[in-house]
């Protein structure tokens, strides 16, 4: 077993997922999910102290849009690819258990 | 007719010695011999294909130019959005979902006279090496139906050595692309970052994500590169530049070129596969080529680094299917329930643990750990490929470790399946262009591909030796 990841952990992580998980699952991923944290043993031994991390692989700065209405989707065409919808939004179950 | 080059077949049907819809009808009745079989498909769309042939030949007919693919039969990856038409991602969780919208290159090749086909298989949402992960069932390799096409762009790859399109796109994470295309005997190209635009691609990784072609030919490859990419509004991340012809790259040779061996190189490769290597430094060397060594030390750690970044951006991406905007839902009494609920019976087994180890590798406590410590190691291997090009023009390496493995070989181990990917992923967290161009066969008699790396934008000389190996093989 891992230490470098716990079932506790796990079933905390599948919460933040949003991800429903069976006992057996977990039992599962947290020793493959630990399997593979054990390879990152390599990285840990370099020194990285002044790398700077890279986030994107080809420079370029931000640029803004001008602020003008434009055509966009269809909302009928976007709504009747929806599991459900009602009045022209998406209709989803109550949040939060309120009725 | 599937082994006549792209560029011959636009020329026949553009004079008229023959019709778009013959060309058609040749790929069509090629599908309906080997498909059932071979599984390249997720959806055939022989009607709306019939119909745009058709077209094309009534532009013709009227003396109008439809473009550089007139009547040039296509194969897309099916998470390529096409407006109207299913795209699934090979996920439950997207079955019979109709985007609203075309990719981009969906609209560019139907400007320039390209009839799309269908919608290949792929892993899914494009995580794995085999296409065993598809939730509609695995593709066969044509050219032994026991073994895989390799992944996660099998169908697309299937799709073009068994004759079922002249050519098809792919998309290429980790090797996504050139896995695939060694596998099944075709060219592969992933293009640098940036290189063809991303709009309408369904997001796995954003910062890794990049379409490319496959083909029966280096020059095919070089036709459709040149109609797909270019700058495209719609993607912030597209290069904001026009690329230079690699068709008329290929005209040259490879003389007074330098081919770097990378010396430090990690292990792993199969006897076979190492032999056609040696082959293809020694046929570049013939050609006038210099073979030169170098170093790329962080190349090892390219596996583990991509394994925390991928993972990383995919937990963030699949997050939008939540049951509420697209695809299926699992009805449950609240939102939270729903979420939990939908997703659980919408993704699979690969899916679900590149989801979880990614919202782990994210989570508060673990970030700098983790995904910090990742893009730092992905800054080494981009800065020592950087100073690898410094004394070599392209560097050659093995596509990938093995030929096309058999079904369930590999199925029950994760990790065994990811190292397919060890020589591809490096240039993916670098940004780099890489292709795979097929040299000869090694064990069972299987494709071999070797794999052209090249430095941001060099397009030109990679596709130049490229070029020059596939002139080897002919000869």
């Amino acid at each position: 077993m891992s230490a470098r990841i716990s079932a506790t952990d796990v079933a905390k992580v599948a919460r933040l997922a949003r991800l429903d998980v069976t006992p057996a699952e977990i039992e599962l991923m947290t020793l493959q999910l630990g399997g593979m944290l054990e390879h990152f043993a390599d990285v840990d031994l370099l020194d990285l102290a002044d790398v700077t991390p890279m986030t994107q692989p080809y420079p370029l700065t931000n640029v803004f849009r001008a602020d003008e209405v434009r055509p966009c989707l269809d909302r009928d065409e976007v709504l009747a690819a929806a599991p459900a919808a009602e009045d022209g939004c998406f209709r989803v179950p109550p949040i939060g258990g309120e009725g | 007719m599937s082994r006549s080059t792209a560029s011959d077949i636009a020329a026949a049907v553009r004079s008229g010695a023959t019709t778009a819809a013959a060309v058609l009808e040749g790929h069509l009745a090629a599908i309906a011999l080997r498909e059932p079989e071979i599984h390249a498909f997720n959806l055939v769309l022989a009607d709306a294909a019939r119909e745009h042939a058709a077209a094309i030949d009534a532009q013709v007919a009227a003396g109008d130019d439809p473009g550089p693919l007139t009547g040039v039969t296509i194969a897309l990856k099916d998470n390529m959005c096409t407006r109207g038409v299913d795209t699934t991602c090979s996920s439950k969780i997207l079955e019979g979902w109709k985007p609203p919208y075309n990719a981009t290159v969906v609209d560019t090749l139907r400007a320039a006279g390209a009839v799309i086909v269908g919608k290949t298989n792929l892993d899914e949402f494009a995580m794995g090496s085999s296409t065993e992960n598809s939730a509609f069932g695995p593709t066969k390799n044509p050219h032994d139906t026991s073994r895989v096409p390799g992944g996660s762009s099998g169908g697309s790859a299937a799709a073009v050595a068994a004759g079922f399109s002249q050519v098809a796109l792919g998309s290429d994470t980790g090797g996504s692309i050139r896995q695939p295309a060694a596998h099944c005997g075709v060219v592969g190209v992933k293009p640098t970052y940036g290189y063809v635009s991303r709009y309408g691609l369904v997001a796995f990784a954003s910062s890794l994500d990049q379409i490319g072609p496959f083909t029966n030919s280096v020059h095919d490859a070089a036709l459709l590169l040149n109609v797909i990419g270019g700058h495209d509004p719609l993607d912030s991340t597209s290069i904001p530049q026009q690329h230079p012809s690699l068709v008329d790259a290929i005209q040259q040779g490879v003389e007074g070129l330098r081919v770097g061996r990378i010396t430090d190189l990690p292990e792993g490769a199969d006897p076979d596969v190492q032999e056609r290597l040696e082959a293809a430094f020694e046929a570049l060397r013939e050609q006038g080529a210099t073979i030169v060594d170098v170093t790329v030390p962080a190349f090892t750690f390219g596996l583990t680094a991509y394994y925390l970044i991928a993972p990383a951006e995919a937990s963030s991406n699949l997050a939008r299917y939540d049951g509420v905007r697209y695809g299926m839902r699992v009805d449950a009494p609240d939102t939270n329930a729903m979420y939990g609920a939908t997703r659980a019976a919408g993704f699979g087994e690969e899916v679900k643990r590149r989801i979880m180890l990614g919202t782990y590798a994210l989570s508060a406590g673990y970030y700098d750990a983790y995904y910090g410590k990742a893009l730092k190691v992905r800054r080494l291997i981009h800065d020592d490929f950087e100073r690898a090009y410094q004394t070599a023009d392209v560097l050659l390496t093995p596509t990938s470790p093995t030929v096309a493995f058999k079904f369930g070989e590999k199925s029950d181990n994760p990790f065994a399946m990811y190292l397919c990917d060890t020589y591809t992923i490096p240039s993916n967290l670098a940004g780099h262009p890489g292709m795979s161009v097929p040299f000869g066969t090694g064990a069972h008699g299987m494709p071999v591909g070797v794999q052209v790396l090249a430095g941001t934008l060099q397009e030109p000389v990679m596709f130049r030796v490229g070029a020059a190996l596939e002139r080897a093989v002919a000869k």
